[in-house]
Order: structure tokens, then C-alpha cells, then sequence
């Protein structure tokens, strides 16, 4: 049924207002299956609202985004529907902080997917074990550092085997020595197939990992190639003079 | 009682919960709670008549007592927890009924709800005193119990509730599973000083021939006219039990800031 060229994620022509502010300007991108995007831009460009806007974090003020065929609309039950398909890593990480880094994996497949304690806890420690984190199952949020919270908010985004993964500058809140523990786990999702969408200014991730750098600017998406494309021959004025800024 | 939007909320018309730092032997809290009880004990021994014949007429007012408190706690915190998720409801009808009644209860003195409640129950139905006392108690401190939920729940960081959404949870789960369990932890203090509070204005129900410890009391003056020893046995014990419960109450704060560290 799906053809594997058949994109996976579809923005069409979406615009996001908050009050008077434009957000996002008519913005349309297709994503296909196994593709890494990234997306670039100054601060306030729209880039974190199109990403949230995927999952429904944000309701748009029109267009329409589909996920894998279905149309996101405003009907809850559909919209946790999606939610349960896309998995979404957070700046601050934002695990539970009542909860140990093992009961952060397990709590999403049993309220939602109503899997067994059991079959949870396993599914949570092959995930630990991925990004590296085994024996740190029983520590809470606190004891942990912040580039090991966000590994493990990725494997607790995994718990959930989201067709696709949204990155919201995932690195940006870490120490320097923390960032690569982290790219490293996201590469390797890359290299297993994962469709990904990163907010990121990550230019060693940009590199090794993604197929297509989208370049955006007071909501627009002004450029899109590949990453030699967009960071060795710029066609826009304002992608250069951004590139210059944070290469 | 404005908004408060900190982590740690105090809202202090209880007893003074003693802070962490206070271990010294002579602290403010050991004065008290030790001199109350050398007091307790000394005064009967020293004069039998009339304060160890108090001591022996007033254990079922603080039975009455305990049970009209910790009924009141139980039916409040309820009523708390709903009318705090009522404040913070996004469905309008259930979010005016919530704020209506936080309003209304939080203007009227609770010796005058404690009255009119208690009689106009009597129109309604035939309850049992203790019964409509506890009714009254808990409607009262229900209201500010919710503001304490309100204020705890905001407390919490946006991110919490966006998480849990984005991995497929509904509103309710995510209110049940993550918020509340973190609420629970910040607003343990001043829930603590409602529950202390609350105990001491159970006192008030004794105008109510609730035969609690201040009624007891005053029966035992009324009949002996030793009206200063029986009030000051009366003082000792609630005093005792306040300060008592202020130190579980600190304890308990201290076990479950202890897991996040």
C-alpha cells in the first residue's frame, strides 16, 4: 500500500498566528519515510512552532498537516491517535520527575497501549540499554545528568515505536561535553531508519545524518537542499547571512 | 490568599511548621512541646483535685475531637482536590461553579457557615450532630483547600503536561500520572497547616453540642466553677496535639523532598 517514496509527513500551506504575530507563513514540506530534516533558522523563526504543530502541541490557523494518511483535525481521539505515532524530544527534556528513568520508559506504553507491567519494563531496558543508560534504570530525573535525561527522553519517546521522531533543539539546553553522548544516539537512530524532523543548529549532525536542510526565516521556509547544498553554495541572501553568523 | 506561583507555598494561618534547620536542643518547637507536657504532668500530680479529675473527664472530647478533624480532612481534601480542578477547569460552566464557591465560602466566617449549615441541614434532613459538623467543616475548608491544589498544580512546569500529551496520554491521564503525583509533594506543607488549622477550629463546633475537648472542658468548669484550670488543662492538650502534628507534618515534607535529590 505505502510505496516507500510516499511521504510520511505532509505540511500543506499552514499558517500559525498568535495574536497579531504570524508564526508561520503558508508553510509547506513533505517528509518521506527514513528522511532526516533539519531545520535551521535565527530565533523566532517559526522553526520550534512547525515542529510542535506536527504533533498538535500547537493548533494551526489553517492549512493542514497529515501524518502517514491521516488528517490531523481537531477531534481528540484521532489527534491522541497521532500523538502515539510521533514521538517528540524536548530542549528541557521534561521528564517526570517523580518518576525513575525506568517508570519515564514504561508509563506511556501502559496508560496508553495498556501493554503489561512486565512487557513494559523489558521494552524499557532494551531501550536503556541503546542509548547507553542500563545502570541508571532505578535513578529519578535529579540524578541524572542533563545529557543522560535526554537520552533517556529519547528512549522514552522510543517506548512508544513512533513512526517518526521530532527533535526540538535537543542539544541546546546541555553542557558542550554532554552534546555529542546525545548526537551519538541520534545518529544511530538515523543509521536504523528513523524519520526524523530536528530543530538544530548542530552542524556535525547536519553533516553525517541529514538528507535535507530547510533554512527558515520569519516563518517562511526561505531554502531547502542538501546539507552541501544549503551550507557550501546558498542561493538566498539571508540564508548566507545566517550561515555566516553561526558556522 | 493571592496567587502564588512558587514552588514552595505557604499559606500560614496553622501552627509554625519548624524549618529544617531548627535540630538545636532548646528550639522554639522543643520549648513548647516539652514545657506543654511537663506541664501536663506536673500540674495533676502537684494538685490532684481539680486537674487530675480534668484530665480524667476530657478524653472523650478529644476523641470527639480527633474524629470531627479527621473526618473533616478526609471530606475537605476531597472536595479541595475538585474544586482546585474546577478552578483551573478550561470548560467555563464548571470553572464558574468552582470559582463561585470558592468565593462565597471564603467570605462567610465559619462560625456563621458552621450555624447555618448545621440548621439548615436540621430543615432538610434529621443527621447526626457530629455529622453536620463535619459537613460544614469540609464545605469550608474545602474552598481554601482548593486554592492550595490550584496554586500546587500551576506550580508544576508547562513541559510536564506537554510531555506526557505528546507520548499519547490524554488530559485526565496526564492530570492523574503526572501532575498530581508532583502536586501532591509541593503542596504537602501548606495542606499540612490547613490539617493543623483545622483542628484547632474544630473547636468551634463545640457550639454546636458537639461534646468535642473545648465542650468537655467547659461542662467540667460549668458544673465545678474551676473555670481557669480547666481551660488551661483544655490549652495544654490542644496544644500538645498542634504541635505534635506541625512536627509529622515537617517530617513527612522532609521524606518526600528526599527521592528527587
Amino acid at each position: 500500500m505505502k510505496s516507500s517514496d510516499k511521504p510520511i509527513v505532509r505540511i500543506n500551506k499552514v499558517t500559525k498566528n498568535f495574536g497579531t504575530v504570524e508564526a508561520l507563513r503558508n508553510v509547506s514540506l513533505d517528509v518521506n519515510p527514513g528522511e532526516v530534516v533539519l531545520i535551521i533558522g535565527p530565533s523566532g523563526s517559526g522553526k520550534s512552532t512547525l515542529l510542535r504543530s506536527v504533533n498538535k502541541l500547537e493548533n494551526l490557523t489553517s492549512g493542514e498537516i497529515w501524518i502517514d494518511d491521516d488528517l490531523l483535525t481537531h477531534n481528540q481521539s484521532d489527534i491522541r491517535k497521532i500523538r502515539e505515532e510521533v514521538g517528540m524530544v524536548f530542549q528541557n527534556f521534561n521528564l517526570f520527575s517523580h518518576l525513575t528513568a525506568l517508570e519515564n520508559i514504561t508509563l506511556a506504553p501502559m496508560v496508553v497501549k495498556k501493554i503489561g507491567k512486565d512487557q513494559a519494563v523489558k521494552i524499557a531496558e532494551d531501550l536503556l540499554a541503546r542509548v547507553g543508560l542500563s545502570e541508571r534504570a532505578g535513578n529519578y530525573p535529579d540524578q541524572l545528568s542533563g545529557g543522560q535525561q535526554q537520552r533517556v527522553a529519547i528512549a522514552r519517546a522510543l517506548a512508544m515505536n513512533p513512526k517518526v521522531m521530532l527533535f526540538d533543539e535537543p542539544t541546546s539546553a546541555l553542557d558542550p561535553e554532554m552534546i555529542k553522548e546525545v548526537l551519538d544516539v541520534m545518529l544511530q537512530l538515523a543509521k536504523d531508519g528513523m524519520t526524523m524532523l530536528v530543530v538544530s543548529h548542530e552542524m556535525g549532525f547536519a553533516r553525517a545524518a541529514a538528507d535535507t536542510v530547510v533554512f527558515m526565516d520569519e516563518g517562511e521556509i526561505i531554502e531547502k537542499g542538501t546539507p552541501d547544498e544549503i551550507f557550501d553554495n546558498p542561493r538566498e541572501e539571508r540564508t548566507k547571512k545566517f550561515l555566516k553568523h553561526i558556522l | 490568599m493571592a496567587e502564588i506561583k512558587k514552588t514552595r507555598i505557604e499559606v500560614t494561618d496553622g501552627t509554625l511548621i519548624p524549618g529544617k534547620g531548627e535540630h538545636s536542643v532548646f528550639s522554639a518547637w522543643r520549648i513548647a512541646f516539652f514545657g506543654a507536657i511537663a506541664l501536663i504532668i506536673i500540674l495533676p500530680v502537684m494538685k490532684p483535685d481539680p486537674y487530675f479529675e480534668i484530665l480524667k473527664f476530657i478524653p472523650d472530647g478529644v476523641l470527639a475531637t480527633f474524629k470531627v478533624t479527621v473526618l473533616s480532612i478526609l471530606l475537605s481534601t476531597l472536595i479541595g482536590l475538585l474544586a482546585g480542578l474546577g478552578r483551573i477547569s478550561r470548560i467555563t460552566l464548571i470553572n464558574r461553579i468552582a470559582t463561585v464557591y470558592v468565593e462565597v465560602v471564603r467570605g462567610i466566617p465559619l462560625l456563621v457557615q458552621l450555624f447555618y449549615i448545621y440548621y439548615a441541614l436540621g430543615k432538610l434532613v434529621q443527621v447526626p450532630r457530629l455529622t453536620s459538623a463535619v459537613i460544614a467543616m469540609a464545605f469550608c475548608y474545602g474552598a481554601y483547600m482548593g486554592e492550595i491544589f490550584r496554586a500546587g498544580i500551576l506550580s508544576i512546569p508547562k513541559g510536564q503536561m506537554e510531555a506526557a500529551l505528546a507520548l499519547g496520554l490524554t488530559r485526565g491521564q496526564a492530570m492523574r500520572r503526572v501532575i498530581l503525583p508532583q502536586t501532591i509533594k509541593v503542596i504537602l506543607p501548606p495542606i499540612g497547616n490547613e490539617f493543623i488549622a483545622l483542628l484547632k477550629d474544630s473547636s468551634l463546633v463545640s457550639i454546636l453540642a458537639v461534646s468535642d475537648l473545648l465542650r468537655r472542658g467547659r461542662e467540667y468548669a460549668s458544673t465545678s466553677f474551676m473555670y481557669f484550670e480547666s481551660y488551661t488543662m483544655v490549652a495544654l492538650v490542644y496544644l500538645i496535639i498542634t504541635l505534635f502534628l506541625s512536627r509529622i507534618v515537617a517530617i513527612m515534607e522532609e521524606r518526600l523532598g528526599r527521592n528527587e535529590k
